[in-house]
């Protein structure tokens, strides 16, 4: 089986996000970087999936030199290879940019299956994996928290709100990994020696034949609206420290 | 020029989402600035009836497109049917929920229309006639202003955060065809499982009672279960919690879970780490009860009580009981 993953190096969950003063973007100096934690659950599954079925697993990542680490991370955990797209015209691409890449490397590799994670932690877009599925003229099927695979059938299971689908589709498609899809394993010491010898295609935006044009930009970032200084209720009795709460959120706050 | 202000409205077993009329309401007041009207993209099997009701949100016209393959929903008889009709009356701006739906719907459109989206918006504003959108980042950390450099300028928009606006007009209603071809729906519906327990979904919660490791156990979540049956809030975890096992990872608020804006948003025995913290700073009025007064939670929090939750959670609940009986 030809299996692809997707995926995006990101900053760390516990990194303080800090908004450049002129609004241009982050500031990313002292950021640790790290997997997607989304794509984590999709590199997993497709690596699950090609010591059930057979194959190997390719993983395809777009960004600036650093990305290498995550992809070597990645090979680490179990993949054979890894393409690296690095072109300072894609870094910070929208969704449809970044698919549009992607898309045009998978188009050149055999796949039978596209993980990706159902969305980056750093744009919280959510949008590659569907329109990569759209590009390559193929099904998708997002947020997945359960997959079987059964010949070309494919199984998988999401949760919306109040009600768990069931949805049947066939192989080649696109799954975005969600939150509870598996358990992702860690690099063991031989698989990040091995993965210093697994190849990786570095190719730029010409070498794939994409010219990025911008269908939406972030014109500008702003630091969250700041918060008012709360109120600590004061007192030893649990039992009138709670009444206060309730009081103040029926008649200050007005919220219950 | 492109023009007019679209929304597609979201419909769940027959019935409207209450998220459809905020889109509907976003959408009356960005088409009244520039002097646009408002139209709903309506699919499903069995709905033309329901069209005209979108009138009563701000919406002047509903495109229906009434057809068997469009129930339940599936990505791909939505997306072309949705893409057919945008493609031939080319508006200018479409809004969609972000709903779980919404977002694949969304993502899969940007790719048949070859456009921009600005994922789970917070804010909508129109500078030099062009949609900006203003929606969080890295969960919250910092936000973005989103403008187009295509159309139609999408977005999707965070559910419980536009108001809902009536007004008293009826929409006019317009049949289209959606021209499916069976050969291009790839996915089906298997089941669809409904949660019976009367579990209130996270994202659209007006109130939500969340714990995190100060909890303890997963048995001792009677305790939020008990304030949120009577505030009619739903009950969060933070990631401590569910990667203890203790709680579905459905239920996980922050960074790597979901991101929330309910009215109140209550943290028991949650310390407040980064990634929680982003994804429930937006919540309008938040309590933090632990009893760990340096705790980072408390530094987020309106109004703060430095105590044992076991002993506070149940003398709030009682209190709450009273006040609202």
């Amino acid at each position: 089986m030809n299996i692809i993953a997707c995926v995006k190096q990101v900053p760390d969950t516990e990194t303080l996000i800090k908004v450049k003063p002129d609004g241009s973007g982050i500031v990313e100096d002292g950021i640790k970087w790290v997997m997607n934690p989304y794509d984590e659950y999709g590199v997993e599954e497709a690596l699950k999936l090609k010591e059930k079925l057979g194959g190997d697993v390719t993983i395809v990542s777009v960004g600036p030199a650093r990305t290498m680490e995550t992809i070597r991370t990645a090979l680490a955990m179990g993949a054979e290879k890894g393409v690296h797209i690095d072109d300072p015209s894609l870094y910070g691409a929208d969704a449809y940019t970044t698919a549009s890449a992607l898309a045009a490397v998978i188009k050149t590799l055999p796949h039978d299956i596209i993980f990706c994670g159902q969305r980056a932690i750093d744009g919280d877009a959510g949008q590659v994996g569907s329109v990569l599925a759209d590009l390559l003229g193929i099904p998708s099927v997002t947020f997945v928290t359960k997959l079987e695979i059964a010949g070309t059938a494919v199984k998988a299971q999401n949760a919306i709100e109040g009600a768990t689908v069931t949805i049947e589709t066939s192989l080649p498609c696109v799954i975005t990994a969600q939150k509870g899809l598996n358990e992702p394993r860690y690099a063991s010491l031989p698989g990040i020696m091995k993965a210093k010898k697994k190849p990786v295609d570095v190719k730029n935006a010409a070498a794939i034949g994409i010219t990025a044009a911008a269908k939406a930009k972030v014109a500008k970032t702003v630091p969250p609206p700041a918060r008012a200084p709360g109120k600590i209720l004061q007192g030893e009795d649990p039992a009138l420290k709670a009444q206060e709460l309730v009081k103040l959120l029926r008649e200050e706050a007005k919220v219950i | 020029m492109a023009k007019g202000v679209w929304i597609v409205a979201e419909v769940r077993d027959g019935a409207y989402r209450k998220v459809s009329f905020e889109i509907a309401g976003a959408a009356r007041k960005l088409a009244d600035e520039l002097g646009d009207e408002v139209c709903a993209v309506l699919c499903g099997s069995g709905i033309e009836g329901k069209a005209a009701e979108l009138g009563k949100y701000g919406v002047d016209k509903v495109y229906v497109a009434d057809n068997a393959a469009l129930e339940p929903y599936t990505t791909d008889a939505h997306a072309s049917a949705v893409a057919k009709i945008v493609k031939e009356k080319g508006p200018a701006i479409l809004l969609l929920a972000a709903s779980v739906q919404g977002k694949d719907l969304a993502a899969r459109l940007v790719g048949k229309l070859a456009t921009g989206l600005a994922t789970d918006c917070t804010g909508l504003k129109i500078e030099g006639g062009k949609l900006v959108a203003v929606r969080p980042m890295y969960a919250g950390k910092c936000f973005g202003e989103v403008a187009f450099e295509a159309a139609p300028a999408m977005a999707s928009l965070r559910p419980n955060v536009f108001p809902i606006v009536e007004n008293a007009k009826a929409g006019a209603v317009e049949k289209f065809d959606p021209a499916l071809d069976a050969g291009q729906i790839k996915t089906k519906v298997a089941e669809i499982a409904k949660d019976t327990s009367g579990k209130i979904e996270l994202t659209e919660a007006n109130i939500i009672v969340s714990g995190g490791r100060g909890m303890k156990g997963p048995e001792n979540y009677n305790i939020l279960e008990d304030l949120a049956k009577v505030l009619g809030a739903a009950v969060g975890a933070s990631r401590a919690a569910v990667d203890a096992g203790w709680r579905p990872a459905t239920d996980q608020v922050g960074q790597t879970g979901k991101t929330v804006s309910p009215n109140l948003y209550i943290a028991c025995g949650i310390s407040g780490a980064i990634q929680h913290l982003a994804g429930m700073s937006s919540s309008k009025f938040i309590v933090a009860i632990n009893k760990d007064p340096e705790a980072p939670i408390f530094q987020r929090a309106d109004y703060g009580i430095v105590d044992d939750l076991f002993k506070v959670v149940p003398e709030v609940t009682a209190a709450a009981k009273k006040i609202l009986a």
